[in-house]
């Protein structure tokens, strides 16, 4: 039998109810964003004062080691993880939301391996090796990669079911690393350059990228929070929406273009990091229902969040290196991965 | 009326097999041993296939060389892989038949990712250390997970689906540690490990093969003398125990022995994809669902499959060769899609 | 031989408590059907009947012997189940699935022998599918896949068989078709049928004894006639429905007219708690 029901508990705890509630605590997750910037900003490999992170931002030193290192490395990158979690966070929902799959993510679906692949191909091939010029390859690779997998689980009885997508998300997987480590294997040059973007960081990163995203970013946010009211009805099944007389085709491909646009951007920006995707909506959804109208911006949020304090974790763990930040929310999402399989798969 | 199965009885004990099961069962060993023969045959030093029997068998050919090269050389590389094949062929049945899953496979869940952690770590880690112990580490590692995934899909009773979808979980965790180690080991380390990822059986020798064929001595007879209770089982739960069937002791020993045959097959060459997932649906095809006909024929398939993607991995751009491995996932990789295709017109 | 009874029997479901301290009995030799409302623990204790559920406490009997601490080979020589809309795997042919009813009568040494093949041929024969033995299950149509489900439990060749809706998703014709079937079975071979069924008339029309359920506690029981009221109706389904005996055979029929009590008309359902339950799938 190829097809499962993952069951979600019947009225879904919600703590949050009234709108001024709900408002309220999309406040105080702006406040808790600009809390965890700030740490991500005091802390690293270099130690900086509170006073000194106070002063490189509103009284910048040129020449002063600690500004610079402020400046141009710990800004950006708190900046990007923000960004990239935000995406991730939204993607994911939308994932989730659009193939009624709770286990939808970039990382399970093998949106990620598609990107690397890509990257591999351009830098083996065509000798790519500027970040700016993987984030196009990755773009393409996770988008290919995303209708490849929606395509293949909706194949056979009963369409996309959570359980067929999933595995023809592993089975993608399987292949494409498997083309990418066979495609290492005779190019050490290759693998030299691209093992540290395959593993997910948002280390090093040129605010340039971020700006030639954005663009795609902007689009992508955009399109998803507007989509909120009609992503809901979609939740509860296609033959439903279309009998409260939506159109379901256009919701769902516009729906489409904006998860692979802000997935795409995230993977390109800082190379594949999975289950943001995946843990951050589920979060969300418990605290605040199944209204996708606020859902989606909360996830925006609380994935910047997420993402902030995953990155300055994964610095602090093996100081003075640091783990890629990938590996560290692969760490904490597959446990929760684990988790939702072992409460909600029923049977 | 002809009956679709043959039906031996002897006093007290009877059998009863499928009707197609002997001739292609016979059909699948010969052609597994002609392409093993091929294989050995084929190289940069190559060798007819008539003198290749005849080395093997001991009988004088009057090179000198050949012994060397095929005995020593290209024959326990030739059944690594036949090994590796039927090993895969039986744990793949087995899995598709407990989980009632036409897509489960040892490589999709984290069975093999678990091994390849394992293996990883060690290479990238203890530098000095022999590669002897490899095989034995990722076997430990395969069993571990495979005993995780268990533990964890374990909620006052096992559901298949939960066990599929736990190991696809543990295997993007395993899979994140492995892609730690890679980037933080040594250049040379880090691509000996990716190599043996990608699961292949080259310069495999009599070291490899003697604990390979052990387990599979044990554990494949062993599957086929549980294929009754498989079938029982693959008519799903409630069913199987109507039926009067000890659900959850048959199924954790099924599990075990599918378990133990893919964690020595990582041991041996390292993770071979997809041919799990394939095997068992060719020969559904070619002999019927039932499993005591249909676990030998996996195997045989299996078998075939891995000699044939070794062959196509030596040849296709020798001098080099391409992992096995590698073949096996691109063969692999449109077999699925063809198999959610098949499932749409049902 | 046959019979079936319960002492102080609880099942659960995690902590889910379904049924509480049960005592019934069902007769041997007859046809019995189990009624009432969704989720008043009908399937739940015919699946405890059949030991596919453990009992929390208390115990199910079969001729005495109680059933959860019996080796689960010897029940399935005694009981057959037949649980609600099994699935085949692909390809299974009709005959290959009816042989796996003779699993609890084989061993590795034995696996087809000529009482193996005598039953299943037996089988087929009264199910009507000796026709069909080549054909792979899921080409069926929804009747013939039903009887070559209820063949399989013939070849157990079990005193007691128990069906959980066995006219589930089928058509009138298929499901006139499969309780004609389960008659004959009855009356031809004696055999003991608990089934589970959601149309009324079917229970009153093919059994003759009904244990009609409601929140997990028996309600009435015993033969169509008696327990088959318009008060009983409305205590277990909450439906205003007259009786009228049967133009033909004279048992009761029921013809419902609305909602009783209470609960009139629908509740109304705020759209929160319509979303919540929506994404339930």
């Amino acid at each position: 039998m190829a097809s499962a029901t993952v069951a979600r508990p019947r009225g879904e705890m919600r703590f949050v109810r009234s709108r001024a509630a709900l408002l309220l605590g999309l406040l105080l997750c702006v406040g808790a964003l600009l809390l965890a910037m700030l740490a991500s900003i005091a802390f690293g490999a270099a130690d900086i004062s509170a006073a000194t992170v106070w002063q490189a931002i509103f009284a910048f030193d040129q020449s002063s080691t600690s500004h610079l290192i402020i400046r141009t490395l710990r800004i950006p990158r708190a900046v990007v993880a923000a960004i990239v979690g935000a995406a991730l966070g939204v993607a994911g929902a939308m994932m989730q939301g659009l193939t009624r799959n709770p286990l939808a993510d970039t990382g399970i679906l093998g949106i990620e391996t598609g990107a690397a692949l890509s990257v591999v191909c351009a830098v083996q091939f065509l000798g790519i090796s500027s970040i700016s010029l993987y984030a196009i390859f990755a773009f393409i690779g996770a988008a290919l990669t995303a209708a490849a997998v929606y395509g293949l689980g909706s194949l056979g009885r009963g369409g996309p079911t959570p359980l067929k997508v999933t595995v023809a998300g592993a089975a993608i997987t399987a292949f494409l690393s498997s083309i990418t480590t066979g495609l290492l294997i005779f190019n050490q040059r290759t693998l030299e350059e691209v093992r540290f973007w395959m593993a997910g960081s948002v280390a090093g990163r040129d605010l340039k990228l971020l700006v030639q995203a954005s663009p795609y970013l902007i689009v992508g946010f955009v399109l998803a929070l507007a989509l909120g009211r009609q992503i809901t009805t979609l939740s509860l099944g296609d033959d439903v929406a279309k009998g409260l007389g939506q159109r379901t085709g256009w919701v769902k491909i516009l729906a489409a273009i904006a998860t692979v646009l802000l997935a795409g951007c995230a993977v390109a920006v800082a190379g594949p990091i999975g289950f943001v995707g995946l843990v951050i909506p589920h979060m969300v959804r418990f605290f605040v229902g199944v209204d996708y109208r606020w859902v989606l911006p909360y996830c925006a949020l609380v994935g910047a969040c997420f993402l902030i304090m995953s990155d300055v974790v994964a610095r602090l763990v093996i100081r003075p290196s640091e783990v890629p930040v990938g590996i560290m929310t692969a760490l904490i999402g597959g446990p929760f991965f684990i988790y939702l399989v072992r409460w909600r798969v029923k049977r | 009326m002809q009956q679709p199965w043959i039906t031996l009885r002897l006093g007290q004990t009877s059998i009863r097999i499928d009707r197609r099961v002997p001739f292609i069962f016979v059909v699948c060993i010969l052609a597994t041993l002609s392409a093993m023969v091929i294989n050995i045959g084929v190289g940069e030093y190559p060798i007819p296939a008539i003198d290749v029997v005849k080395t093997v068998l001991h009988i004088p050919t009057g090179e000198e060389d050949y012994n060397f090269i095929v005995n020593t050389l290209r024959l326990p590389r030739m059944l690594v892989a036949a090994l590796v094949g039927l090993a895969l062929g039986i744990s793949g049945a087995i899995m598709q038949g407990l989980t009632r899953n036409p897509l489960a496979d040892p490589s999709i869940i984290g069975i093999s990712s678990g091994a390849s952690l394992v293996a990883v770590s060690i290479l990238v880690l203890f530098k000095g250390i022999s590669s002897n112990y490899l095989p034995f580490a990722a076997f430990g590692g395969a069993l571990l997970v495979a005993f995780a995934i268990y533990m964890l899909a374990w909620r006052g009773g096992d559901s298949p689906i939960r066990l599929i979808l736990v190991g696809v979980g543990l295997g993007a965790i395993t899979s994140a540690a492995t892609s730690m180690m890679i980037t933080f080991g040594n250049i040379n380390d880090v691509q000996r490990a990716l190599i043996w990822l990608t699961g292949s059986v080259y310069a495999r020798s009599w070291g490899e093969f003697w604990p390979l064929f052990m387990w599979v001595l044990v554990f494949a007879p062993l599957a086929c003398f549980l294929a009754r209770d498989l079938n029982a089982l693959n008519l799903g739960e409630d069913v199987a125990r109507g039926l009067g069937s000890n659900v959850t002791y048959k199924r954790g020993l099924l599990l075990i022995v599918a378990v133990a045959l893919a964690a020595a097959t990582v041991a041996a060459a390292g993770t071979i994809g997809f041919v799990g997932l394939m095997a068992p649906h060719i020969a559904r095809r070619l002999v019927g669902p039932d499993h005591s006909g249909m676990l030998p024929v996996a195997a045989m398939v299996g078998a075939l499959v891995v000699v044939c993607a070794d062959l196509v991995g030596r040849t296709l751009f020798a001098p080099i060769e391409l992992p096995c491995g590698l073949i096996t996932a691109a063969i692999g990789a449109p077999f699925f899609v063809y198999l959610l295709w098949r499932q749409r017109k049902s | 031989m046959g019979t079936l009874h319960t002492e102080a029997l609880e099942l659960a479901y995690d902590s889910n408590v379904i049924i509480q301290h049960m005592n019934v009995s069902i007769p041997s030799g007859k046809i019995t059907a189990l009624i009432g409302p969704n989720g008043c623990g009908k399937s739940t204790l015919l699946r405890g009947l059949a030991r596919l559920l453990q009992p929390r406490k208390g115990a199910a009997y079969i001729d005495g012997k109680a059933i959860h601490q019996m080796p689960t080979r010897e029940l399935a020589k005694q009981l057959g189940i037949l649980p609600q809309s099994p699935i085949a795997p692909e390809g299974l042919t009709v005959m290959e699935l009816v042989a796996q009813g003779r699993y609890p009568h084989q061993s590795w040494f034995q696996q087809w022998s000529i009482e193996d093949e005598q039953a299943v041929e037996k089988a087929l024969a009264i199910t009507g599918m000796t026709e069909f033995r080549t054909r792979p299950v899921d080409a069926l149509s929804g009747g013939q896949r039903q009887r070559a489900w209820i063949a399989m439990t013939l070849a157990q060749e079990t005193p007691v068989i128990l069906l959980d809706e066995p006219t589930t998703y089928l058509d009138l014709a298929h499901q006139v078709e499969v309780l004609q079937l389960l008659e004959h079975l009855n009356k031809e071979q004696g055999r003991t049928v608990v089934m589970v069924v959601h149309d009324l008339n079917h229970a009153t029309r093919h059994a003759q004894h009904v244990i009609a359920m409601k929140a997990g506690k028996i309600v009435a029981a015993g033969v169509p006639n008696e327990v088959v009221t318009s008060e009983l109706l409305q205590e277990v389904f909450g439906i205003d429905a007259d009786i009228v005996p049967d133009p033909r055979t004279g048992v009761p029929l029921c013809i419902p007219y609305g909602l009783k009590g209470s609960s009139a008309g629908i509740k109304t359902t705020s759209l929160e708690a319509a979303l919540a339950n929506g994404t339930t799938s």
